[in-house]
């Protein structure tokens, strides 16, 4: 069982919904994002995603194409990645997911990606532009070194499509909340309910529900259908605006604490 | 497993996308086994785009090159001034019949937006352009004409400002609307279908040619030039000539400035295969899959990878590449100019520039593509010419 997959084991146990930020590594450098880790974890959210930047970033809105490009021009390279996720281990325990696109991993060598990801210590990998369809030696190669592999789902994906995502996804489900990039916005798609119903009828996977969830409010109502909330542009913001300043890392523990309905932290 | 081309080509985009995908799949080929649409497409092409296109005897650039007899593809005659509209038309009769009310299209050198908002302009369909900052200054006449036509350009000032990031651009425009949006790729790119439907579109290139060839010469030529940027002129030359085993064909990258990884948009000389925008093929990146900025003095060559189809014809080794640089391409430039009064594109002058090159014997037939005109790259060439003085001047003050 990797770590992923216990802690939704717990989280159902206890009958508790998960809480998921999404930070770009190395925004604004490679040290900030060890601390941002640790402090994230210490603040109680239940598994991170741990972007690695990549040049064209399709699949992102605004704010985290502005990450990117920081975390690029400091230099980023998958390696520098994976040696971060040794360092996080060396004090913590969080769930931690290698979140990309497909060409840096395609690039560093498949079988040596699930080989240096596992010995690092991640627990699954996500690649957003990867489908399904292309997916058979990346979820074999993958879960063969003990990783997950988690893929997203759309509003727009088929009943058969979320039987075959379902089925290349373990670890956990990343539903897409409605069609577009990833960004904040003021109101959750009023489809979302709909949508979870009929996912939960060709999937047995944990689902996390991620894209546009940006407030307390939403994610409350995420918690509502589904098991878990993914929250990225809102967090990367909160960063981008303290760069540079000492208190970084504190604000945005104290935003992930808003977010989750913690006002006290 | 769909649209491979070998080990090349696929599907790599977000999920939102393979819904509008497979709808677009579907009706793409229900479209084309219907007569109908086939019909009106041929007679669009040949009413409104002016085509067959000729096949013209250079005799002149022969003469003056002494070699082969050298013919040239007139893609720059049909309406637009250049092969783009091919597709154009194609797309925008299946946007139609698929009930998309919006048209949005990314452009480099300008040359597909111009036929994407002259088709739409044509079909009365909204359309939004993505056009990167650095392609909007080098080709102003082309956004001015977009413009007329009743498109909105949308300026894309992300990453290198170019092609790529307006393909960023519109990727997530369509991903953000696509219920409503209709993704006119210009090019052999992007996921399946794209590569497989704009190839369809543009083999009306080769066809003709062939046909044209047989009447002029009573046969097939050897040798087949075009340039690859993404390669849809290209291989809508070459796909009708691909069974033919002694037809040569070669296709000529932008060397842009030398064979420094930034300096050029050589793909199959400085590039590995990687995935970018939707499809697995030859990528300019540097050693970790990041994807590199590319130049070349022509826009429509300025792009990091190419189609799926181009990489798999590459390693069975029917097709050729090469690539020839921003000095060869301008001289050629000129010299279609001077010899044959035809002012060819920055990126046909590419295919001309390698014609001269290779210096073939006298009793051999070349077909060079003259995907566009050169009416675009007028005032680029001109600030190039007084650029190149100013600094002549500079190294010879008397």
């Amino acid at each position: 069982m990797t770590r992923i997959e216990s802690k939704f084991a717990r989280l159902q146990a206890e009958g508790r919904k998960g809480f998921i930020p999404y930070i770009t590594a190395g925004d604004p450098s490679l040290d900030v994002t060890l601390e941002l880790v640790l402090a994230l974890d210490k603040s109680g959210v239940d598994v991170i995603e741990l972007g690695m930047p990549f040049s064209d970033p399709i699949a992102d809105g605004p704010v985290i194409q502005r990450a990117t490009e920081r975390a690029l021009s400091n230099h980023v390279t998958l390696r520098k990645v994976l040696h971060l996720c040794e360092k996080i281990r060396k004090q913590s325990d969080v769930p931690l997911i290698l979140f990309s696109y497909f060409n840096p991993l395609l690039n560093y060598g498949l079988e040596e990606l699930a080989r240096d990801a596992a010995k690092a210590g991640f627990d699954g990998v996500l690649a957003s532009d990867l489908t399904v369809e292309e997916s058979d030696t990346f979820v074999r190669t993958m879960r063969n070194a003990g990783l997950n592999t988690i893929f997203l789902v759309a509003p727009t994906s088929s009943p058969q499509r979320m039987k075959k995502i379902g089925e290349a996804s373990n670890g956990f489900l990343y539903a897409v909340s409605r069609t577009g990039v990833t960004g904040e916005q003021q109101e959750l798609a009023g489809e979302l309910k709909q949508f979870l119903q009929t996912l939960r009828s060709h999937a047995t996977s944990p689902i996390a529900v991620g894209f546009g969830i940006s407030r307390p409010e939403h994610v409350r109502a995420v918690w509502q259908e589904a098991d878990a909330a993914i929250v990225g542009s809102s967090i990367v913001r909160e960063i981008e605006q303290h760069i540079g300043k000492p208190d970084l890392v504190q604000r945005v523990a104290a935003f992930t604490g808003w977010l989750k309905g913690c006002p006290s932290q | 497993m769909k649209g491979h081309f070998g080990n090349y080509g696929g599907q790599f985009v977000p999920e939102t996308l393979m819904h509008p995908l497979e709808e677009l799949e579907a009706a793409y080929f229900e479209a084309q086994r219907d007569p109908r649409f086939q019909a009106e497409l041929d007679e669009l092409l040949r009413t409104y785009s002016g085509r067959p296109t000729p096949l013209y005897f250079a005799e002149r650039l022969t003469k003056t090159w002494g070699g082969a007899k050298i013919y040239l593809k007139r893609e720059d005659l049909n309406h637009t001034g250049a092969h783009k509209i091919n597709n154009c038309l194609g797309q925008g009769l299946l946007a139609r019949r698929m009930g998309k009310t919006r048209i949005i299209a990314e452009t480099g050198a300008g040359q597909h937006g111009v036929a994407t908002a002259t088709v739409c302009a044509r079909l009365g369909i909204d359309c939004d352009v993505y056009m990167g900052e650095e392609d909007i200054r080098r080709q102003e006449l082309n956004v001015f004409r977009m413009k007329l036509l009743g498109a909105r350009v949308i300026p894309v000032s992300a990453g290198s400002k170019t092609l790529k990031d307006a393909i960023n651009e519109s990727m997530r425009d369509w991903v953000t609307n696509v219920r409503t949006t209709y993704y006119m790729l210009g090019s052999v790119l992007g996921p399946h279908p794209y590569p497989v439907m704009v190839r369809d579109f543009q083999s009306v290139i080769g066809r003709e040619t062939r046909a044209q060839i047989l009447q002029q010469e009573r046969r097939l030529p050897d040798l087949l030039l075009a340039c690859v940027g993404g390669g849809s002129n290209s291989i809508g030359l070459f796909y009708d000539f691909v069974g033919e085993k002694q037809v040569r064909m070669i296709g000529v990258e932008a060397g842009g400035r030398g064979p420094m990884l930034g300096d050029h948009a050589a793909r199959f000389a400085g590039g590995r295969p990687g995935v970018l925008h939707g499809t697995f093929s030859y990528i300019l990146q540097d050693e970790d899959g990041q994807v590199m900025p590319t130049h070349s003095v022509s826009a429509g060559l300025d792009y990091p990878s190419v189609g799926p189809e181009h990489a798999a014809l590459h390693d069975i080794g029917r097709v050729e590449y090469t690539n020839v640089n921003d000095a060869e391409a301008l001289d050629a430039f000129h010299e279609l100019s001077h010899l044959e009064g035809i002012i060819p594109a920055l990126e046909s002058a590419h295919a001309v520039a390698y014609a001269k090159k290779l210096k073939l014997p006298a009793d051999q037939i070349v077909v060079v593509n003259v995907s566009g005109r050169g009416d675009k790259d007028v005032t680029e060439v001109m600030r190039l010419i007084s650029h190149k003085k100013a600094q002549n001047s500079e190294e010879n003050p008397f």
